[in-house]
């Protein structure tokens, strides 16, 4: 029950962090979501972000901040086996679950529903 | 994504102006306070969601730190499906950054972006204008990542 508990904490609270930024500040949701996403990645440097995987389960997993921790595991990952060019290679190994399915889902959705009006 | 429904002018969608003018239609909106709960509340669920589908894999005997692909594979579906049917963005209006900060935020711009370019067709529609919003999220990731990995590439 405590993982169930600590997800929704935890990621209800970073859905309040993006609301506040949404309504207090002139960013568009654009702006705001790639702020996570650097944030994500920064924090992903520190290793940081992992521990709070770690305790919040999916409440830190599927804020949008983790699609840029993940970018930076993959590239600091293979970085670490080989050298520089392991940032180019390693860069969407982790991260291509999410984007291929993204696109995939997102053509077969165009295939079956029409824009409304 | 609903207002892009209402615009008119679909080819003004990428022009700035255009844009500001979605972000002011944006503000008046119920008080803060109530915006801040309702999106604790649909991030919450959202993330609970997630917990589930996340110990339903663990339970299955995979491993705790493979079993986060499908479960972000399978809140993608349920997000995309929602966008096709028009539910989302129902449920958006009501929770905002609820359902725009996690992964079904993500999902859910590629989708409706895939769907409302349909009309301009497959390849110069959905196939190009896929990633309208989502690629910034995907340019700043990739820039954040480069750089982050060159410094831990020469300090190791």
């Amino acid at each position: 029950m405590g993982s169930y508990f600590m997800a929704f904490l935890v990621g209800g609270l970073i859905c309040v962090i993006g609301q506040l930024l949404f309504d207090l500040t002139p960013l568009t949701p654009g702006h705001v979501l790639s702020g996570f996403v650097v944030a994500g990645g920064i924090l992903g440097g520190f290793g940081v972000y992992d521990r709070l995987i770690d305790f919040a389960g999916a409440g830190a997993l599927l804020p949008i901040s983790s699609f840029g921790n993940s970018l930076v595991k993959g590239a600091m990952s293979e970085a670490a086996r080989h050298g520089v060019m392991g940032v180019l290679t390693g860069m969407f190994e982790l991260t291509s679950t999410g984007i291929t399915a993204a696109i995939l889902f997102g053509f077969f959705m165009a295939l079956v529903f029409n824009p409304k009006g | 994504m609903s207002r892009m429904e209402q615009n008119p002018n679909k080819e003004l969608l990428l022009d700035k102006k255009w844009l500001n003018e979605w972000n002011r239609q944006k503000k008046p909106r119920p008080p803060l306070s109530k915006n801040i709960i309702s999106a604790f509340l649909g991030g919450g669920a959202v993330c609970l969601l997630g917990q589930f589908i996340l110990n339903l894999f663990i339970s299955q005997g995979m491993p705790k730190e493979l079993a986060g692909n499908p479960t972000i594979t399978t809140i993608i579906f349920i997000a995309a499906m929602l966008t096709g049917l028009g539910v989302f963005d129902k449920m958006a209006r009501i929770v905002g950054a609820g359902l725009a900060v996690p992964v079904t935020g993500f999902a859910n711009s590629i989708t409706s972006m895939a769907i409302e370019f349909k009309r301009e067709g497959l390849v110069l529609g959905t196939g190009s204008k896929m990633f309208a919003l989502a690629g910034s999220v995907i340019v700043f990731g990739v820039v954040t990542a480069f750089v982050v990995g060159i410094i831990s590439a020469l300090i190791h």
